[in-house]
């Protein structure tokens, strides 16, 4: 295969575009499983949240503004074909480029502080973006890119669990850290679970989950199965839109997985709000 | 059922509104989230005067998005209120009516709002594009250099919430999910 020589301005301009759409246009999957909730909801407040919700979600989509004001820190998952070549410039300063032009030029909000703990001062462009990047044969980039609004993102945890918890033992961290949340990460919510790897590669992982459309089961099976029994696990819980009460706490669980170490069983929890929001794009 | 408000608010108002109520809200309000609301609470202990008089107001913990053109203001969800537990219940023993966010309250909170006869409103997170229409006009107050975390007045027409807790301490976050607990 050939090398690919890409200019850093494509790189920008998809960027761009992937965040502008992503925070104007929901997913398919998500409008469809909130218009499916809004038939199967018991609770009329619960009903007439999903209608406003579903209101709300037009609205950005035909005025082409934040579907929430929280337009999240960027997050890009990359798989960069390893004969490609950026010609005049380098891959992640052009990546926050796109970032910082969707951020400016689309009304989107600046969330981004540049020190966690002392200054905690605003970097007015929303870099830097969280780059994860996977070296791939090939001579393409794709780049699935999504804003994580911190609401949801607060309400994430993760555990070293140990072989001897098994199935059980996962499914409880899931569904323990499902209720402590509770009302606070905007339900109906999006559950991406990450088990496996170490530490960082299971956060990684539950990141990854939340970006998968919530129509699209695990490829495994048992994972498949274990998807819808979370799901219906949680919506037993009562929370509802909003947390205002009802049977429609969450819209899918996501769950991904990876090899781990003969001594752990690491599971992150990552929630997401009802406005999951990621694009996709291959250059 | 809905009950209109025209601001600001009286104690007669907040005492007839009950914990689920519908509510729309029509006058101008105040917006304040963390890093504003950590800048007040330290005037506060150092005895020091407020930048914004906040006796009678409301409160909304909202962070919005830039406006479009053409727009008085940019998507304005509320934001998780917990986050100002800390901070709440000092505003409101300074004559702070109530707060308008979105999620649970600590037990400090709920004793504030008991003890001072304030109110818990709650918007739906969310639903920023939609909240936005009745927000007619921004004022910036104090804290600009916070950009999106500024204190700034907003002038609000049926700005739609619900009554999270009210002035008795109940809670829609304690009886609601309950009904609809299956396990």
């Amino acid at each position: 295969m050939e090398i690919r020589r890409i200019k850093a301005k494509t790189v920008t301009d998809t960027v761009k575009k992937l965040f502008m759409d992503c925070n104007y246009f929901i997913g398919k999957d998500i409008m469809s499983a909130l218009e499916n909730a809004k038939e199967n909801e018991s609770s009329p407040v619960g009903k007439s949240v999903l209608s406003q919700i579903i209101e709300n979600d037009i609205i950005a989509a035909k005025e082409e503004v934040p579907l929430c004001q929280d337009t999240g820190m960027a997050i890009l998952f990359v798989e960069y074909g390893d004969k490609v070549i950026i010609e005049d410039g380098n891959f992640d300063d052009a990546v926050n480029e796109g970032v910082r032009r969707a951020y400016t030029d689309g009304y989107l909000r600046k969330s981004v502080v540049s020190d966690p703990v002392f200054d905690r001062t605003n970097t007015n462009d929303n870099t830097p973006a969280i780059i994860h990047t996977k070296i791939v044969k090939g001579n393409q980039i794709k780049i699935i890119a999504g804003g994580k609004g911190f609401g949801s993102e607060n309400m994430s945890a993760i555990k070293m669990l140990t072989p001897s918890y098994g199935i059980e033992g996962v499914k409880k961290f899931i569904l323990d850290t499902v209720q402590i949340a509770g009302p606070n990460p905007c339900p109906p919510i999006v559950v991406g679970v990450g088990i496996g790897g170490t530490f960082e590669r299971a956060a990684q992982l539950a990141k990854k989950a939340t970006f998968r459309p919530i129509d699209i089961r695990n490829e495994d099976e048992r994972y498949a199965k274990l998807e819808n029994e979370l799901l219906e696990e949680i919506n037993k819980m009562g929370f509802g839109p909003a947390g205002l009460g009802g049977n429609t706490t969450a819209l899918g669980v996501n769950v991904e997985t990876s090899p781990t170490h003969i001594a752990g069983m690491p599971v992150a929890v990552n929630i997401c709000c009802h406005a999951a929001r990621h694009a996709s794009a291959v250059i | 059922m809905t009950k209109k408000i025209n601001l600001p608010i009286t104690d007669n108002d907040i005492k007839n509104l009950k914990a689920g109520d519908n509510v729309l809200l029509t006058g101008s309000i105040i917006t304040g989230r963390d890093a504003a609301h950590k800048r007040l609470f330290e005037l506060i202990q150092n005895n020091k005067p407020l930048p914004v008089d906040i006796t009678g107001e409301l409160i909304y913990y909202v962070g919005p998005a830039p406006a479009k053109p053409g727009y008085a203001v940019g998507p304005a969800g509320p934001t998780s209120s917990y986050r100002m537990d800390k901070y709440a219940p000092s505003l409101l023993d300074l004559g702070l009516k109530g707060m308008i966010g979105k999620g649970a309250r600590n037990r400090d909170v709920i004793d504030a709002i008991v003890r001072n006869r304030g109110v818990y409103l709650v918007a739906i997170g969310g639903a920023a594009a939609l909240i936005a229409k009745s927000i007619k006009k921004e004022e910036l107050l104090c804290y600009e250099d916070l950009g999106t975390e500024a204190i700034r007045r907003y002038t609000v027409e049926d700005f739609p919430c619900i009554v999270a807790i009210d002035s008795n301490g109940n809670n829609v976050y304690e009886t609601e999910p309950l009904k609809y607990k299956k396990n």
